[in-house]
């Protein structure tokens, strides 16, 4: 139990604080809004602090709000890896918050341009309560629920900037619905199955039969799906690519992770028994093409938002990567290094997606073939693409490289020598396509060009996220630490 | 066959049809109509598969989230038909971006 029990209550700050902001700035001057997103934003980073403090003397929190009891209440798990995942989110939200009300401030009244709506920030602080929430969401329908308001909200985002966006987003839309719907469809099977929702009831409920293979099969189906796992990754990069540049960064980062970790937290939470060896493989092999994939399309792509949005295809084929590891010897430090690639993936590619907003903004292209000069003009910027790329690329002493090392070594002392070829292939591809781009930027420009002012929260924020990629490769323990609460049985039993 | 199972077996049918109307379809309009039919199969599926295990009170819990699904479903189809709207505004035809260069390359029934 909680040394102090009002503690159990700050779990729904996350979720509640960036929703009243939201519900606020609908109606607020629109000066006021950025302020109200800052609050609401910071406000949900305290409380998961103040939740993560202590987490390690509690132990794992399970809320049930409203004191309503299963099946119809809502159940919230703050644990290592909901309240990891709820600091990256509020972190990454916070500087992009900055970010993103430099970029939309001077903007004049022009037409598409989204200071012209006002509905850039409601929007953009239903995606950070939606995100809280999926992470800390205890039960099936609870996590439906929420997955629908972030689907939503992002449309709305990618929408906003108007033109080819409008397609892009229209295609994530459907592609988001019908993936929410097979998962319904699956936690429809399941409720028959066990009589019950929340995710710690169901593993003992739950014995092995077609109808309960066939739930787990349309459950990750449709998350896989929102997760854009090669083959089904065909609507990202467009979705991604024609987004603003803070609306870019959040979904690259942050929203996809969302339905990721909750195939990870199912998998290991509700159904370990039926994951089976072989379904595992095919995930990890899907991993495999999606990390090759998407690698050798961010090599061909020409816009420097293509190739990042085709980047985190790659990524997110890491993450799945791990899913034949979690399972056996070696598991706890999959389990860790797979949380800590999805956190150090969420800084590096938050930052990029800002640092090329921020060369999109000035230069008005973003072609790969535009950036001689971009050193020069936009050093700090630069700079920052270097920085995530080095933790994207998996280069110590970067968080990418502890959650890339991690892996390799359970890899190689269980010996999947695929998946070893695969994690150190993987990091080769994104030297190639990170180098593309910082040896076409450092190189000079064919005219005189000189450093560009800028509002400076557009440089540093992208920056701030970038060091804060490399910081936790340096400061690993706090995060080991917390990420290590909770951790599903399957896996801790399986430490050796 | 009893009557709920007969519900869940039409429930997973419609859950199909919609399935492959939504891939298959290249209008918008039945697009979206799609999505809203596998909404209505798993929310019938929802209701029968529980009826069909237990005999005794209804249970109360599928019958809240089928509620709730149905209000997500209708907030989900308005804001996607007003999307599709800008889409046929922005393009000239309510279709994806890859079917609308298609259909400009040769003639269709807009299906």
């Amino acid at each position: 139990m909680t040394a102090d029990p009002t503690v159990a209550h700050w779990i729904v700050g996350p979720i509640l604080l960036p929703l009243l902001a939201a519900a606020l700035a609908f109606a607020a001057p629109p000066r006021a809004r950025p302020w109200l997103a800052a609050a609401g934003v910071l406000g949900a980073l305290l409380t998961a602090a103040l939740l993560a403090a202590h987490l390690p003397a509690a132990g794992p929190l399970h809320y049930r709000v409203g004191g309503w009891p299963s099946p119809l209440g809502v159940l919230l798990v703050a644990d290592g890896l909901s309240l990891t995942l709820v600091l990256t989110t509020t972190a990454i939200v916070a500087a992009a918050t900055s970010y993103a009300a430099a970029y939309l401030h001077p903007a004049p009244d022009a037409p598409g341009h989204p200071s012209a709506a006002p509905h850039f920030w409601p929007l953009w602080l239903f995606v950070c309560a939606a995100l809280n929430a999926v992470f800390l969401a205890g039960d099936l329908f609870n996590a439906y629920v929420t997955l629908e308001l972030l689907g939503l909200a992002s449309v709305g985002l990618i929408a906003l900037s108007g033109g080819p966006a409008l397609g892009a987003g229209m295609r994530y839309l459907l592609v988001t619905l019908v993936g929410s719907m097979a998962y319904l469809m699956g936690v429809a099977l399941l409720y028959a199955a066990t009589g019950s929702l929340d995710l710690p009831a169901i593993a003992p409920a739950l014995a092995a039969s077609p109808q309960a293979s066939l739930a787990v099969a349309l459950v990750t189906a449709g998350l896989l799906l929102k997760t854009a796992l090669f083959p089904l990754h065909f609507w990202l990069p467009p979705a991604h690519a024609s987004a603003l540049g803070p609306v870019s960064a959040v979904l690259s980062a942050l929203v996809v992770k969302a339905t990721f970790v909750l195939t990870l937290r199912l998998w290991h939470q509700a159904f370990p028994d039926l994951a089976l060896p072989a379904a595992r493989d095919l995930l990890g092999a899907l991993g495999a093409l999606a990390v090759l994939w998407g690698g050798l399309q961010a090599l061909r792509q020409q816009r420097l938002k293509a190739l990042v949005a085709y980047s985190t295809v790659a990524q997110v084929g890491y993450l799945f990567l791990a899913f034949p590891l979690l399972h056996g010897p070696g598991a706890a430090d999959a389990w860790r290094g797979v949380v800590y690639l999805a956190l150090a993936h969420a800084f590096a590619k938050s930052a990029l997606f800002l640092a090329a907003g921020v060369i999109l903004r000035v230069t008005g292209d973003d072609t790969v073939a535009a950036l001689p000069g971009a050193a020069k003009r936009l050093p700090l910027t630069v700079f920052t693409i270097g920085l995530a790329g080095v933790s994207l690329m998996g280069l110590p002493p970067t968080s990418g490289f502890i959650g890339k090392w991690l892996l390799l070594t359970t890899a190689i002392a269980a010996e999947r020598w695929w998946i070893a070829a695969v994690l150190v292939a993987g990091g080769l591809l994104t030297a190639a396509y990170m180098f593309r781009v910082l040896a076409k930027a450092l190189l000079p420009a064919a005219a005189a060009v000189t450093r560009e002012r800028l509002p400076p929260a557009l440089g540093w924020s992208a920056f701030a996220l970038a060091l804060a990629g490399v910081a936790l490769g340096l400061a690993t323990s706090a995060p080991l630490g917390l990420i290590d609460i909770g951790a599903p049985p399957a896996v801790a039993e399986a430490a050796p | 066959m009893t009557a709920p199972s007969l519900y869940a077996f039409v429930g997973a049918l419609l859950f199909l049809v919609g399935l492959y109307g939504a891939l298959a379809r290249r209008h918008l309009v039945r697009k979206i109509l799609a999505v809203n039919l596998m909404a209505s199969g798993t929310f019938l599926l929802l209701i029968a598969l529980p009826a069909t295990a237990a005999a005794g009170p209804p249970d109360p819990a599928p019958r809240a989230m089928v509620l709730t699904g149905i209000v997500v479903a209708v907030s989900a189809t308005a804001f996607a038909l007003a999307l599709a709207r800008r889409v046929r505004a922005e393009q000239g035809r309510p279709l994806l971006p890859g079917d609308a260069s298609e259909a400009a390359q040769g003639p269709t029934d807009d299906r």
